[in-house]
C-alpha cells in the first residue's frame, strides 16, 4: 500500500515515454520524461535559481499572511464591531481573482519583489485567517465560564485559552495557505513577467514558451509541483510535531 | 451563607426558573434533583454569578459577595485544557489569580493528592481515563480552597463503578474540607447517597417543589444501609407525585 503511489507514478512515466517514442510525438508538442530531465540537466543552476526566487516570494507571502491572518482573527475575536467591519472585506479579498488585481498591485507597489509578495499574500491570507478565527471561537463555553468565574480578563482568556485552542486550526490554515502562496507567487510572476521584470519560475516558463523550448517548460513545471508538494509535506510535519509535542501523547 | 429569594430566569420564551427560594447554610451538602429542563443548572449558574436573575435576589450573608476563588465549579465534562498537564490544569485558577507556578506548587500538589492523583502531575488529559480527568477537574476546583463548591452533574458521564468511587471520595473530601457543596444531578440514587438535603425540582417552568432531609450517616457504608433504600423509595415517590402535579 505504502509504495502504491510511487509504483503508479513510475508506471505512468514509463507509459508516457513509450507512447511519445512509439507515436513519434514531436518534442515541441509533448516531450517525454527523459527529454524533460535532459532539459533540466542542461541548465540546472538557472532553473533552481528561479525556483529559489519563487520560493522566496512564497515564504515571504506565507509569513505576512500568517502574521496578518492571526492579527485580524484576534481582532475580530475580541470585538463584535471589528468582526462586522472586517469579515465582509476579507471575503471580498478572497473572491477577487488575483489575476485581475495583480496589474494594479504591481503599478501601485512599484518594487517588483514587494508587489509579488503582496499578490501572493492576498491569495494566501484567507485560509489562515478564517481557520484561526474559527479556532479562537472554538474554546468550549464551559471553559470560557470557568475563566470568568476566576475573574480572568479578556487578555488572559485570549492568551491562556483562545490562542492555544486555535493552534490546530491555525496549523491547518497555514498548510492550505502554503500551497496557495506558491500559486499566488506564480500567478503574480506571470503578470509581472509580461511587464518586463521577474526572475521566478513563471518567467522561465513563459520565456521557454516563447522559444518553443517545451521540455524546459515542463522541467520548470515539474519543479513547481515538487515545490508545492514539499511545502505541503513540510507544513504537515510541522503541524504534527507541534501537536504531538503539546498533546503529551 | 446564602439566601436565594424567589429568583426567576427566562431565556426568550422559555421560563427556565420561576420563584425559586432556597437557603444555603455553611457546611451543607445539598443536591438539586430533577429531570432535564427543571432549571437546576440555571440555578447553579446564578449562584456562581455566571448569570443574573430576571427577578428575585441572591443575598449573601453579611453582604459578603464571594470573591474569586471562593467558589469552585465542576462541570459535567472535565473541561480540562487538553494542551496542559494535570498539574498545569490544576494551577490554572491560581495562575489567573496572579500566583507564580513556584508559589502555587505546594497547593497544586496537595489538591492532586487529595483526589488521589499523586504522581500524575505531568500526565496530559488525553492520557487519563474519564474518571481521572474528572478527578483533575475536582482538584482544579479545590485548589483555591473554596467555601462553596458547585457541581453540575459531574459524574453523569462516568461508568457506574467509577461513579461510586468518586461519590465516596467526594463525601470524604467534603468531611475533610468542611466546604459547602451544591450538587446538581438527575439521579435519585446519587442524590440520596451524597446529600444531606435533597431539593426536588420540576420542569416547565423550572421550580423548586420541596426539600427532603437525609437521615443517613454519610459514608460508603450507607449504600448497604436499609435507610438508604428507604430514602431512595421516598424520593422516588415524592418526585413522581411532584411531576404528576
Amino acid at each position: 500500500m505504502k509504495f502504491a503511489p510511487a509504483l503508479f507514478g513510475i508506471a505512468a512515466l514509463l507509459a508516457w515515454e513509450a507512447v511519445v517514442r512509439i507515436a513519434a510525438v514531436p518534442e515541441y508538442l509533448v516531450p517525454g520524461p527523459i527529454a524533460i530531465v535532459a532539459a533540466f540537466l542542461a541548465d540546472p543552476a538557472g532553473l533552481l535559481w528561479s525556483l529559489g526566487s519563487t520560493l522566496l516570494v512564497t515564504f515571504a507571502a506565507l509569513l505576512v499572511a500568517a502574521v496578518l491572518g492571526v492579527a485580524l482573527a484576534v481582532a475580530i475575536a475580541s470585538s463584535r464591531l471589528l468582526a462586522a467591519a472586517i469579515q465582509p472585506w476579507a471575503i471580498v479579498l478572497q473572491v477577487t481573482p488575483i489575476v485581475a488585481i495583480a496589474p494594479l498591485v504591481i503599478v501601485w507597489v512599484g518594487d517588483p519583489f514587494a508587489s509579488l509578495v503582496v499578490c501572493a499574500t492576498i491569495v494566501a491570507f484567507f485560509p489562515v485567517f478564517a481557520n484561526t478565527a474559527t479556532g479562537l471561537a472554538s474554546a468550549p463555553p464551559e471553559l470560557v465560564d470557568l475563566f470568568r468565574l476566576y475573574g480572568a480578563g479578556r487578555f488572559a482568556t485570549l492568551r491562556l485559552l483562545r490562542l492555544p485552542a486555535a493552534v490546530p486550526y491555525f496549523l491547518t490554515g497555514l498548510r492550505i495557505s502554503g500551497g496557495l502562496a506558491l500559486v499566488g507567487a506564480v500567478v503574480a510572476e506571470f503578470v509581472a513577467g509580461s511587464g518586463g521584470f521577474g526572475s521566478g519560475l513563471a518567467y522561465r516558463i513563459m520565456e521557454a514558451g516563447y522559444r518553443l523550448q517545451v521540455p524546459r517548460m515542463f522541467a520548470a513545471l515539474v519543479l513547481l509541483s515538487l515545490a508545492g508538494i514539499a511545502i505541503n509535506a513540510g507544513l504537515s510535519l510541522l503541524a504534527e510535531a507541534v501537536l504531538r509535542q503539546r498533546g503529551g501523547a | 451563607m446564602l439566601h436565594i429569594r424567589s429568583v426567576g430566569r427566562r431565556f426568550n420564551t422559555v421560563e427556565a426558573l420561576r420563584d425559586a427560594s432556597l437557603t444555603l447554610q455553611a457546611g451543607d451538602f445539598l443536591a438539586l434533583l430533577g429531570p432535564s429542563g427543571c432549571g437546576k443548572s440555571t440555578l447553579l449558574r446564578l449562584i456562581a454569578g455566571l448569570d443574573q436573575p430576571d427577578s428575585g435576589s441572591l443575598d449573601w450573608q453579611d453582604g459578603h459577595q464571594p470573591q474569586r476563588g471562593e467558589i469552585g465549579f465542576v462541570f459535567q465534562d472535565a473541561t480540562l485544557l487538553p494542551w496542559a498537564s494535570a498539574a498545569d490544569n490544576v494551577y490554572l485558577p491560581l495562575r489567573l489569580a496572579g500566583r507564580t507556578r513556584d508559589e502555587a506548587a505546594p497547593q497544586v500538589h496537595d489538591a492532586l493528592r487529595r483526589v488521589g492523583l499523586d504522581g500524575f502531575e505531568a500526565a496530559h488529559p488525553r492520557q487519563l481515563s474519564g474518571g481521572m480527568r474528572m478527578r483533575v477537574s475536582i482538584a482544579r476546583a479545590l485548589v483555591t480552597r473554596p467555601r462553596l463548591l458547585l457541581m453540575d452533574e459531574p459524574f453523569a458521564a462516568l461508568d457506574e463503578f467509577t461513579r461510586h468511587r468518586l461519590q465516596e471520595d467526594l463525601l470524604s473530601l467534603w468531611r475533610d474540607l468542611g466546604c459547602t457543596i451544591v450538587f446538581v444531578t438527575h439521579s435519585i440514587y446519587e442524590a440520596a447517597f451524597l446529600a444531606r438535603r435533597i431539593v426536588l425540582m420540576t420542569p416547565r417552568p423550572g421550580r423548586i417543589d420541596h426539600e427532603i432531609a437525609s437521615p443517613l450517616r454519610p459514608g460508603p457504608e450507607a449504600r448497604q444501609d436499609p435507610a438508604y433504600a428507604a430514602l431512595v423509595g421516598q424520593v422516588t415517590r415524592e418526585m413522581a407525585r411532584a411531576l404528576a402535579a
